[in-house]
């Protein structure tokens, strides 16, 4: 099974490379961006054939490495 | 004092750290490589700046979860001293013995300069030394130093005086909340800073302000 885990910052929590971003994308003429949040995409592959069993596992490994959850949220999604 | 500093791969301030504790202690600290799981019997453990794992996934990431914090964790629960300094304070976060989470400098940019900050707690063993609000000057060398926590626990760190040192004002160079530079665990035996006390025990270094931080443990922990 294949997961994929998004990781970004929580609401709140200043994000100046995705600030940076944004100003880049002004001075590039793209005058419609407004904020702009970044983030991290995270690709496993998994032997755990159970979904369920797979989500679990992947929540753990969130919380315990993959994001810190003072400033990040996470959110995983599945592949079969 | 009987001392080690953990050595992870891209540590690169532990031999900072090992002169700096000689010259102060008289003694050699005990070098740990990270796949350790035991330390020597010692009174003080550093976690030495650098950037430990490469910086990957997060600063501080990968070490927090590696073998030898297992027996830093344990040093700590049983009281012992720990001296998180810079990428340290990263990995004390990250592995949760201190409250936060040390984020990109809002500057966007690595900052390397010396800093003045205010000693704001001196009952603890790390800087009874120094004068209640004294003014020190450390050096800076990061790119993650940016103190965030939630309002609760900001509130609790001051309620607590936990909060050690504070970037005096006008010098935060990373946009830490509240201007935070060093907080404590909640036992005061761990203390987590960005600036760099090691590189201040020396005149011909260019300063010896963070000769107190070291007098304070050896006269504590002897």
């Amino acid at each position: 099974m294949k997961a994929r885990v998004f990781v970004t910052l929580k609401n709140g929590v200043l994000d100046p490379q995705g600030k940076a971003i944004g100003h880049a994308l002004n001075g590039l003429g793209f005058g419609a961006v407004g904020e702009v949040r970044q983030g991290k995409v995270i690709d496993l592959e998994l032997s755990e054939t159970n979904e369920a069993k797979a989500r679990a596992a992947l929540n753990d490994m969130c919380e315990k490495l993959l994001a810190n959850t003072v400033i990040e949220k996470y959110e995983i999604e599945l592949k079969a | 004092m009987k001392s080690a500093v953990i050595v992870f791969p891209a540590s690169n301030c532990d031999r900072d750290a090992a002169v700096a504790l000689e010259q102060m202690t008289g003694r050699k600290p005990h070098m740990v490589w990270h796949q350790e799981c035991d330390l020597p019997d010692v009174d003080l453990v550093v976690l030495p700046g650098g950037f430990s794992y490469g910086d990957y996934l997060r600063s501080g990431a990968m070490a927090g979860q590696s073998a030898v914090m297992r027996a830093v964790k344990a040093h700590a629960k049983k009281g012992g001293a720990v001296l998180g300094i810079c990428n340290g304070f990263q990995v004390l976060t990250e592995s949760h013995l201190l409250p936060g989470a040390l984020m990109r400098n809002a500057g966007l940019k690595f900052v390397c300069r010396p800093v003045t900050m205010a000693v704001e707690e001196t009952q603890n063993v790390f800087t009874r030394k120094y004068l209640h609000g004294q003014q020190v000057t450390f050096p800076v060398a990061h790119g993650d130093g940016n103190y965030f926590a939630d309002e609760e626990t900001l509130n609790r760190l001051e309620g607590e005086g936990r909060v050690v040192f504070r970037y005096a004002p006008g010098q935060n160079p990373n946009g830490s909340s509240r201007d935070i530079a060093g907080i404590l665990s909640e036992k005061r035996n761990v203390l987590g800073l960005m600036p760099h006390p090691e590189r201040v025990v020396d005149p011909l270094l260019g300063g010896t302000d963070g000769r107190g931080l070291f007098e304070s443990l050896i006269e504590t922990l002897s």
